[in-house]
């Protein structure tokens, strides 16, 4: 076989390599700009795409952290709960007014709150891994619990962010842009490019798929499960805090309804981005991808009149089973 | 002998075996073998591991279809049907794993499948005044209403008989039925057996326990490599004979010359009076460039030694000094970090994920020598994986399949490829050739003598007495989880080895 023909060869060999499960999803994504763009020209226009991506950003960005957890073979129903838990620490951190100075206080917020949702993830974490409880059923009680508090600490109502100060001062961090890039589109490119680093290059993010993919396998290769578990857990957690500081400069305000079903949803961005939910297998940037998608579909719905709005719930529903259903025929024509 | 039968007198033949050969996926397993089993008699099937005995039960059960002969139940040929449904016929098989569902009760699972009704409704007290007089009939004290899952291992064993003999079994396929039990469990078995051979039932008992075999049983047949080597009366033979029957090969050339360590080599592992789970009190020492090779049978704790060992298990009492350092129990990092690799015999569900690719699972156990801070470097993988392709002859097409489509072979060479990347100097490697073909076995041999020649010392676990007395130049023999046997030398022989492994000799081990 002279060089040129085994060029070919490999070259032959590496387009049918190509997985269609990574694919699949980016392929539904062109597919429903099309059909967007058939059905509202407004619809391609940069600003109404700018803000489809915007409006996804709190699911797209949680949705990165579960990646991690369902890689590893586990699952965290708690997420919407807990991002109204942590919202409200960091608003009623804030309007306690225990630091002076906005600025200073500002800051202190925000690692207040980053420290926040990586202690809720490290709690779902220990409950699963130390506490040997399934993850479905740990994490559907600390949902409880997460709620439970937001509702006490509301005392049923709202809590929300009084100094004017401050929301003067927050408010960029959701509405405003950097290099002409709305600052929710910044956050979700740069957590996932780090997220896809620490997934794909990284040793940890290893750990994380050999523990998904067969973890006694990873115990016999000495790697450390729990620790691995616990540790996207609190991933998760570092991610649903993020949420929190893009979604509290938005309405300065939670309530005990913040957040709900964002668990199914970020779920449903991460299965129809192609990962599995069996776990073993992380696809960071098909999280995004499904993300938008759940989004897309929203908006068009919007701008077109043929389907009612009401009815994106069940739109949505519909497409977590057809990309099931599409990742089982791939999996299986393979 | 207990053997009551005489040979003369001896009952029609119920179920019987001619010429039947079994293929697997082209690899033939039975060669043309016979058996017969009389009306009231206790056959024992005896071989070793890969002799041929399961598939031989399975054929005779329905389980599996053979390839050529025909089976003959009642002096007429017969198609049995796949799947347990022989037991409408009367054969019925004890599974060494249980097929009891743990969540019913006794009585539930006796009549499970054909529950008796009345007007539509179950009838409950007609099955449980039946179970308990199958029960008593057997002089089982196990309770019609208890839960399975609260049983013992004993008295499931003895449910499944009931239920054998509620379903009118005439043929009773026992697999290894005494592995799990104690002393006093078995003789109330055999006492059951004998009462229900003496009724006209004929049980056929596999087993690798030649004094259970001498005790209980009224004919011996011997497999050995897929073929039928003797069938003979079991009063006529003794242990040693029938050691001698299931082992008589000569070695071949499979193996590479051994070379013996210097007796004043550095020791390298030591264990002290080591207990895990079914292990009790197991010590042993290897010395640099030593292969010390472990036998005995299945189940006899050989792997819960090795995992306790590699601190995949946590031990309950006992120290393991890896090269002069005590390694904390339990503690998989400790033993790796101190240059202890343990190779798993399960490379399907505990070795490879099946759906990575090779260089995945090359360096899982390495990562931290491919970067710095957790970072992994893309091209010093690259580098492992083309270094162990070449090291350890991985034959593949294309370099990134993934390792559940390779072939055992290609996957065991990753595996050992595997572990080997941890740089390990003690390397414990668990039924190193399982479920390979001969030209790969060869490989594996020669690899690991090469590691031995330089200067790494080896602990190799198998049920294939050829290859630990061709690769070791010594041997420990376990036996219901402990070790009593070690041989050196001229001692390592099959013969020598069945007798500790099967409980005929003992010595103290120091």
């Amino acid at each position: 076989m002279s060089v040129n023909e085994e060029t070919r060869e490999i070259r032959r060999r590496n387009w049918r390599d190509i997985d269609l499960r990574a694919v699949a999803p980016f392929a539904a994504l062109v597919l429903l700009l099309i059909l967007g763009a058939i059905v509202n020209p407004n619809f391609i226009g940069i600003n109404n795409l700018a803000n489809v991506a915007t409006r996804s950003a709190f699911i797209a960005i949680i949705a990165i952290g579960a990646t991690f957890v369902i890689s590893s073979g586990d699952l965290d129903l708690s997420v919407g709960a807990m991002v109204a838990f942590v919202a409200s620490l960091m608003i009623l951190f804030m309007n306690s007014g225990v630091i002076a100075d906005p600025a200073l206080m500002l800051t202190a917020a925000i690692a207040f709150t980053i420290v926040g949702g990586a202690a809720c993830g490290l709690v779902n974490g220990l409950i699963t891994t130390v506490g040997r409880i399934e993850p479905f059923i740990a994490t559907l009680g600390t949902m409880g619990i997460y709620r439970g508090l937001t509702t006490w600490l509301s005392q049923g109502g709202a809590i929300t962010l009084r100094d004017p100060v401050l929301q003067e001062m927050y408010r960029p961090a959701y509405f405003g842009s950097i290099l002409g890039i709305p600052v929710p589109i910044a956050v979700i490119l740069a957590v996932t490019s780090v997220a896809a680093f620490i997934l794909y290059r990284t040793r940890y993010g290893r750990h994380v798929v050999a523990v998904g993919s067969n973890s006694d396998v990873a115990r016999y290769s000495g790697i450390p499960v729990n620790r691995v578990r616990t540790i996207a857990f609190v991933i998760q957690g570092l991610c649903v805090a993020v949420a929190v500081l893009l979604y509290v400069p938005r309405l300065g305000s939670t309530s005990a309804t913040t957040g709900i079903l964002w668990e199914l949803q970020a779920i449903t961005a991460v299965v129809v981005g192609g990962t599995a939910l069996k776990g073993g297998a992380g696809r960071v940037w098909g999280t995004i991808c499904g993300a938008f998608i759940l989004e897309l579909v929203g908006n068009i719905m919007l701008l077109s009149n043929f389907i009612s709005e009401y009815l994106i719930g069940a739109i949505q529903g519909a497409i977590i089973i057809i990309a099931m259903l599409v990742q089982r025929s791939l999996v299986r024509k393979s | 002998m207990s053997s009551q039968t005489i040979d003369a007198d001896a009952g029609a033949v119920v179920l019987s075996a001619r010429r039947i050969s079994k293929s697997f996926n082209g690899v033939q397993v039975l060669f043309s073998v016979n058996f017969d089993l009389r009306a009231g008699e206790i056959h024992a099937l005896m071989g070793e591991n890969g002799a041929g005995k399961s598939t031989l039960v399975k054929i005779l059960s329905g389980f599996e279809q053979p390839t050529s002969g025909e089976i003959i139940l009642d002096g007429n040929p017969v198609k049995l049907p796949p799947n347990g449904a022989a037991e409408a016929l009367g054969i019925v098989i004890i599974h060494q794993e249980f097929n009891l569902a743990e969540h019913l009760t006794v009585t539930e699972s006796l009549f499970l499948g054909r529950e008796v009704t009345r007007f539509g409704m179950l009838d409950r007290k007609y099955m449980r005044a039946e179970t308990r007089r199958v029960l008593d009939l057997l002089g089982s004290h196990v309770d019609e209403n208890a839960m399975i899952s609260g049983l013992s291992i004993a008295d499931k064993q003895m449910v499944e008989i009931a239920k054998a003999i509620s379903r009118d079994a005439r043929v009773v396929f026992m697999d290894e039925p005494t592995a799990v039990l104690s002393r006093e469990e078995t003789n109330f078995l055999f006492r059951q057996v004998r009462k229900l051979r003496d009724q006209g039932t004929s049980f056929v008992f596999v087993s690798h326990k030649l004094d259970e075999v001498m005790e209980l049983t009224d004919r011996v047949t011997v497999l050995r490599d897929g073929q039928w080597i003797k069938t003979s009366p079991t009063a006529i033979l003794d242990g040693e004979s029938i050691a001698q029957l299931m082992v008589g090969r000569e070695l071949s050339k499979l193996f590479p010359a051994k070379r013996e360590p210097d007796v004043d080599e550095e020791i390298m592992l030591s264990v002290n009076s080591l207990s895990t789970g079914y292990v009790r009190d197991a010590s042993f020492e290897v010395r640099k460039g030593e292969i010390l090779g472990f036998s005995g049978m299945i189940g006899s704790g050989r792997t819960e030694l090795m995992e306790a060992v590699a601190g995949l298990r946590s031990r309950a009492s006992g120290e393991v000094i890896i090269k002069g350092e005590t390694v904390p129990s339990g503690d998989v990092h400790a033993a790796n970090r101190r240059g202890l690799a343990y190779m798993t015999k399960d490379r399907k569900s505990k070795g490879l994920l099946l759906n990575s690719r090779m260089t995945a699972n090359l360096t899982l156990q390495s990562l931290e020598n491919h970067g710095k801070l957790g970072y992994l470097n893309p091209a010093s993988e690259a580098a492992a994986l083309e270094r162990a392709r070449r090291r350890f002859d991985i034959r593949v097409r294309d370099g990134n399949v993934v390792a559940g489509r390779m072939s055992g072979g290609n996957q065991q060479k990753l595996l050992l490829a595997k572990v080997m990347e941890t740089e390990p100097d003690i390397i414990i490697i668990d039924e190193p050739t399982r479920g390979i073909d001969v030209g790969t076995k060869q490989q594996i041999y020669h690899f690991i003598s090469a590691l031995a020649r330089d200067g790494r010392s080896i602990i190799v676990v198998s049920s294939e007495m050829p290859e630990v007395i061709g690769l070791c130049t010594r041997v420990a023999v376990m036996r219901e989880g402990r070790i009593v046997g070690m041989l050196e030398g001229d001692e390592i022989s099959e013969q020598e080895i069945m007798r500790y492994a099967a409980g005929l000799k003992k010595k103290a081990v120091a």
